[in-house]
């Protein structure tokens, strides 16, 4: 069973309709002992950052998930949810995330070319980097679907895939069992799919 | 490269889907959720659903048939029609909605796109305008194009972007149900008047209206259509490889989840 950390944060109907496309049980939840007993976790999140993660800690999810992923439990962060697992975001100042992937969430107006519209929103394709069980199921160039304003950078070790926006975007990250997509697969189609299908079969513990 | 997305509107009246020739002479043409996996399966880059049921029943109906289709389809879906308040946005958004688009209710209650924007982000909120040429000027039209608010048009959408709308949805009326291309005077004036995505709506009759769109104005994000695509006239992946042999950056889809099933 897949565990969806409900945290207040985002709309999460659609994360839990793409696992029952697959044939996946999930459930939408911050029930520690739900948590604890599922194969894998998803953070999801929208939103702004400092909001999300004052509300990780304060429901003790950021803890929880902490903990979990220190058993060697399979996690993915999706877009802010991404974002969160890193150890600091410079979104309006400066915050902590949990730390559990090196690197720092910066402004995407950083690095790419003036006139390109903030946030990026639609379908981009993947660049392929380092190697990740995720992308098992589809092939270098897969489109998938992006909505954000900031981006992990100082982060290239664990950079799996880059998007093009002018520069090249980090797109997702692998550090050992922990996963993150900034992209959201549960909207990217059926590329989006294979992605969710290939991180439950990660782990070993169906 | 980021892509020009390709966006079929469902006009959703008592849980079928219509389309009016400008908004009137409505006709009957499909299952909603049926329509919504073709066009998924398709090539379609994201969905609009547009609720044009004025009873309460029929916005009941609306709100299954949007929970059913989300639980069939991941690609981005933006709801439309009858949003006058938060609780309308929360009622979409629970249903599966990613973005809602205000019209109508956002010229009733000017606070309405600011407060949406400060709870969901300013990605969940689309502003979608209806504009008319009266006597030379940009006007905003409202309850589906039939009444003239008087409102200047471009100023109009800079206040709606500065309130917090992430992205517009621009309907010519003058060009909707003709056939005969976009509004590209009316884009461009939109396109250079804010920086959030525009998503051009209303004209297309052919491929080479979408060509010519992206082509002439490639500030222009998105193109959407509603007829056109539900009778067949042109198909979503026809469209996509002419654009990519014109230069045009497209999502070519191949439907590879099942294949790799």
């Amino acid at each position: 069973m897949i565990a969806i950390i409900d945290y207040g944060v985002g709309n999460l109907f659609s994360l839990k309709s793409s696992f029952a496309a697959i044939g996946k049980e999930a459930v939408v939840t911050n029930d520690k002992s739900i948590i604890e007993s599922a194969s894998h976790i998803i953070l999801p999140g929208v939103g702004a950052f400092s909001d999300a993660a004052d509300k990780l800690r304060s429901t003790g999810m950021a803890d929880l998930v902490k903990s979990e992923v220190g058993k060697g439990k399979p996690l993915m962060g999706i877009c802010l949810g991404m974002q969160l697992l890193f150890d600091k975001s410079f979104e309006y100042g400066e915050y902590k995330g949990l730390d559990l992937i090196k690197g720092n969430i910066r402004p995407i107006a950083e690095v790419i070319p003036a006139g390109l519209k903030i946030p990026q929103i639609g379908w981009n394709a993947l660049e392929f980097r380092n190697e990740t069980p995720i992308f098992k199921y589809i092939k270098n160039g897969d489109y998938v679907y992006f909505v954000h304003s900031f981006y992990a950078a100082d982060c290239d070790e664990a950079i799996t895939a880059v998007t093009d926006y002018g520069a090249p975007l980090t797109a997702s990250v692998q550090s050992g069992n922990v996963f993150g997509c900034q992209f959201h697969p549960e909207k990217s189609g059926d590329i989006g799919l294979n992605i969710l299908r290939a991180f439950c079969e990660t782990g070993g513990c169906l | 490269m980021i892509t020009k997305r390709i966006i079929p509107c469902l006009d959703v009246k008592n849980g079928r889907v219509v389309k009016g020739i400008n908004f009137e002479n409505l006709g009957d043409v499909d299952s909603p959720v049926k329509l919504a996996e073709y066009y998924s399966k398709f090539g379609a880059d994201e969905l609009v659903f547009y609720d044009i049921t004025a009873s309460a029943e029929g916005r009941e109906l609306f709100t299954d048939i949007l929970c059913e289709t989300a639980r069939k389809v991941f690609i981005p879906l933006t709801v439309g029609g009858g949003i006058n308040t938060v609780a309308d946005f929360d009622r979409v958004l629970k249903c599966g909605a990613d973005k809602v688009s205000v019209n109508s209710g956002a010229i009733r209650n000017p606070s309405l796109i600011g407060e949406a924007a400060k709870l969901y982000g300013d990605q969940c909120v689309v502003i979608s305008a209806d504009v008319k040429r009266v006597d030379g000027v940009f006007r905003v039209f409202a309850k589906g194009g039939r009444e003239n608010t008087d409102l200047e048009a471009i100023e109009w959408i800079k206040r709606c972007v500065g309130n917090g709308a992430g992205e517009v949805v621009l309907n010519s009326i003058d060009t909707d149900g003709v056939k005969k291309g976009f509004d590209l005077e009316m884009l461009d004036a939109v396109c250079n008047a804010v920086s959030v995505p525009v998503i051009a709506s209303g004209g297309a009759g052919c491929i080479n209206d979408f060509i010519t769109l992206f082509k002439t104005l490639p500030k222009v994000d998105a193109g959407l259509a509603a007829s056109i695509f539900h009778f067949g006239e042109v198909k979503i992946n026809d469209l996509k490889k002419k654009m990519a042999e014109n230069g045009i950056p497209a999502r070519i889809t191949e439907n590879n989840y099942a294949e790799s099933r």
